[in-house]
């Protein structure tokens, strides 16, 4: 019996896996010409790279719950870190908070152009949320970001303010149209201002992942 | 066979190679390791087929951020297990 159930299992992946093939060689070539759509409304959007435009205004509306998942997943791990004094950061290789120190405010630059060039190419809040949290995590790392576990109200702040942002802009378009149409002619400019308090959010929400977690004791 | 191609079947080996050994090896340290290293060319076969976004994102979130996040498991499984022994 014992030597039957792997057996079976790796039997039934594989035919599940045959399946799979399968069905994908069925699938009709370009059944849905999303690309064209897009492209054909791009002028509208208030951006010029396409991936920007779908994420924060064409499907607006799954960016603002990710966002929201992303905060009710920090909420998680900050339930779970039991509450103490934060510690001293562990003093780290003199090297390592030189090159941190360097490093830092290098990310902080990337991160900012990554924020702004997504509107006319690859780039955007995600990748630089990413960055600044990278930034966060090596400045921890290196022993020059003290812990902490208990946000104070400025961090609660930062955390919300992407979603914050987002959900105003989105209800102050309710006037005009429905939920997250902006008017073409501010669309530019309040894509923008949702995509700065994102990569701020996204960014301190990471970096607050990483910070917290570390934190956690059985 | 082109370059290009023969590049492209390096990553796809690659691919499932160090993710197969990241599932499978013994040490959790060399596990979180290939993980990173199946992260970074995962970015690289995104870039391949043409979708720089979503490579600059694994490589951030993927192998940056998670990988970092993992190394800290380990270090603390590791912290944790050391007393007994």
């Amino acid at each position: 019996m014992r030597r039957v159930l792997p057996v079976a299992i790796v039997a039934l992946a594989a035919l599940f896996g045959v399946a799979l093939a399968a069905a994908m060689l069925e699938l009709p070539p370009h059944a849905v010409r999303l690309p064209d759509d897009v492209a054909a409304n791009i002028a509208a959007s208030g951006v010029a790279h396409p991936i920007t435009a779908v994420l924060l205004n064409f499907r607006g509306y799954d960016t603002l719950l990710e966002i929201a998942v992303l905060l009710l997943a920090l909420f998680g791990v900050l339930a779970l870190v039991k509450p103490h004094a934060a510690r001293a950061a562990h003093p780290a290789h003199p090297l390592l908070q030189t090159l941190a120190r360097l490093l830092a405010p290098l990310m902080v630059l990337v991160a900012g152009y990554l924020l702004w060039v997504g509107a006319i190419a690859p780039g955007g809040a995600f990748q630089a949320g990413a960055v600044l949290a990278a930034a966060g995590v090596l400045l921890r790392l290196a022993g020059l970001l003290p812990a902490w576990v208990a946000p104070t109200l400025l961090l609660r702040v930062g955390l919300a303010l992407g979603l914050l942002v987002f959900v105003a802009v989105a209800a102050a378009v309710l006037g005009h149209a429905t939920l997250l149409t902006y008017p073409p002619a501010l669309a530019g400019g309040l894509i923008l201002m949702v995509e700065a308090a994102l990569t701020l959010s996204i960014g301190l929400t990471l970096a607050a992942l990483y910070l917290a977690s570390t934190e956690v004791r059985p | 066979m082109s370059a290009a191609l023969a590049f492209d079947l390096l990553i796809i080996a690659a691919l499932v190679w160090s993710a197969a050994r990241a599932l499978t090896v013994a040490d959790l340290f060399r596990g979180v390791v290939l993980f990173i290293v199946f992260g970074l060319l995962m970015a690289l076969a995104w870039a391949r087929l043409g979708a720089p976004d979503i490579a600059l994102a694994e490589a951030a979130i993927g192998a940056g951020l998670t990988g970092a996040l993992l190394l800290d498991a380990v270090g603390h499984l590791r912290a944790k297990r050391e007393p007994e022994a």
